[in-house]
């Protein structure tokens, strides 16, 4: 077991991921964010804590998809579904989804499917808080990365909200 | 998270978790409805075969839209107009079908039993869509869906289920999946409609007086008359039926409480319910219909992940 980013860490990369999105997207008019179910709400929640903070008259609107229905692996295993609520248009907007670990691209790949379902976005980012690189199956690469980590097929990586930590298992 | 179950020929067979699980995936279904896009590729793999030896508008309607938002590449079959007219039997009809590469099985027969005789002799997952007297599963999920949107819970809800008891398969199922939820049920109509034993057997109250149902109830879910099913006579005329049994808006004011109406169709305007009463702001029939299409989606689902075990 390995500590990716410690809590301490794990602050800083998030603040640091807030202010990237500020940077590119302020005011947030043309911009919404939407956190991926269930452990990408996680992340999104704090990100998006953090911009309201620094920017409390900034109207931000921020969703939570689920995409267990847009899966490509219904036959092999079944997921529970969870609530998505996007309660905004997306077209013609910049998306910034928002996941926790980046891994084969497959629930990305998902989430773009579900994603257009809604409308046409202008733009959709990817933002995750840890990009597992080499372990890729699409060609699906992050915009904005709290830490990109080398790692096997065999090893998991946790991400606990709870301590809050990131570890290699 | 799966089904105990792989064919969802009854609520019989399912267990509380089980319909736990088709409801609270029903409700992200009609989350789903509600897009502008109606439309998921979970069951693009999936093949199903809708076979109908009964009449059906809603349910047929219901299962081919909600295969349809799920992608699911259906085939109908209605006897009337097939080889089943020339003699054909059930058992060759659908080996016919299912050699055609056919997964699923959605049918609605006369007869009961008969989707459980073809679950012991085909390979697909069935879906029984009502048959005969027996049960009719899919409805008795929507309502509880129905009610739980309504009401929040089914437990310790107090539902009445009124009119023709005996020759009823929404009844049955209703009854099985509201005692395994907790919910508290009677059943009231005129003594020849309901069975001697139901008391017995699955420990509701059974009473003969609809005014007094009514008083005790927070749902009312009122069933047709099923004359088709009804070989002698059992009550004297469909006017005195409405006298006896049927809801006017009259009894309903006199409550004094605002209880549910439901109805799972086709009404016998003026029989069981009064027209004032079916399109009263009370009735949740249009919803209930509404949310069909999503509960169906939602045990369609869960079976075509199923599938793939076997």
């Amino acid at each position: 077991m390995k500590t990716i980013l410690s809590n301490e860490q794990l602050q800083l990369t998030i603040q640091r991921l807030s202010h990237q999105l500020i940077e590119n997207h302020y005011p947030f008019t043309d911009t919404v964010i939407v956190g991926l179910q269930p452990r990408g709400i996680f992340l999104a929640d704090k990100i998006v804590n953090s911009i309201r903070t620094s920017y409390p008259a900034v109207k931000l609107h921020y969703g939570k998809l689920d995409i267990t229905f847009y899966r490509d692996d219904v036959h092999k295993e079944l997921h529970v579904a969870n609530q998505t609520t996007i309660d905004f248009d997306i077209e013609n907007k910049n998306v910034i989804l928002i996941d926790d670990v980046l891994y084969t691209g497959r629930t990305i790949r998902a989430a773009m499917d579900a994603l257009v379902d809604f409308g046409r976005p202008a733009k959709v980012e990817l933002l995750v808080l840890v990009d597992r690189r080499f372990n890729r199956q699409l060609p699906i690469q992050p915009d904005y990365t709290g830490k990109a980590i080398d790692s096997i097929l065999s090893q998991k990586v946790t991400v606990d909200w709870e301590k809050p930590e990131v570890i290699l298992l | 998270m799966q089904l105990s179950t792989r064919h969802l020929l009854g609520i019989k067979d399912l267990t509380a978790q089980d319909i736990q699980l088709i409801l609270d995936t029903a409700a992200q279904f009609k989350e789903v409805l509600q897009r502008p896009i109606k439309k998921v590729p979970s069951l693009r793999d999936v093949t199903i075969v809708n076979l109908f030896y009964e009449n059906s508008t809603r349910t047929r309607i219901s299962f081919e839209l909600a295969e349809k938002r799920l992608s699911a590449d259906t085939i109908n079959f209605t006897a009337s107009g097939s080889s089943a007219a020339k003699g054909e039997t059930l058992l060759d009809t659908v080996n016919n079908i299912l050699s055609m590469k056919v997964d699923l099985v959605v049918m609605r027969h006369s007869a009961s039993g008969a989707p459980h005789f073809l679950a012991k002799h085909i390979p697909a997952a069935i879906v029984n869509a009502g048959d005969g007297i027996n049960e009719h599963p899919t409805q008795a999920l929507l309502d509880a869906f129905s009610v739980r949107e309504k009401l929040g819970t089914l437990e310790g809800k107090k539902i009445a289920i009124l009119g023709d008891i005996m020759h009823s398969r929404v009844a049955l199922s209703n009854i099985y999946l509201l005692k395994k939820m907790g919910a508290e049920v009677t059943v009231a109509g005129p003594p020849t409609l309901i069975p001697k034993y139901l008391q017995q057997a699955f420990g509701v109250n059974v009473s003969y007086n609809i005014e007094e149902t009514l008083k005790w109830c927070d749902v009312a879910n009122v069933l047709r008359i099923q004359l088709e099913r009804q070989n002698q006579p059992l009550f004297s005329s469909l006017r005195e039926y409405n006298l006896a049994y049927g809801i006017s808006r009259k009894l309903l004011d006199s409550l004094n409480k605002e209880i549910v109406i439901m109805h799972p169709g086709p009404i016998n305007r003026g029989v069981e319910l009064d027209s004032d009463v079916a399109d009263s702001k009370q009735s949740i029939i249009l919803q209930q219909v509404e949310n069909g299409v999503a509960v169906r989606m939602a045990a369609l689902y869960l079976l075509a992940g199923k599938r793939s075990e076997n």
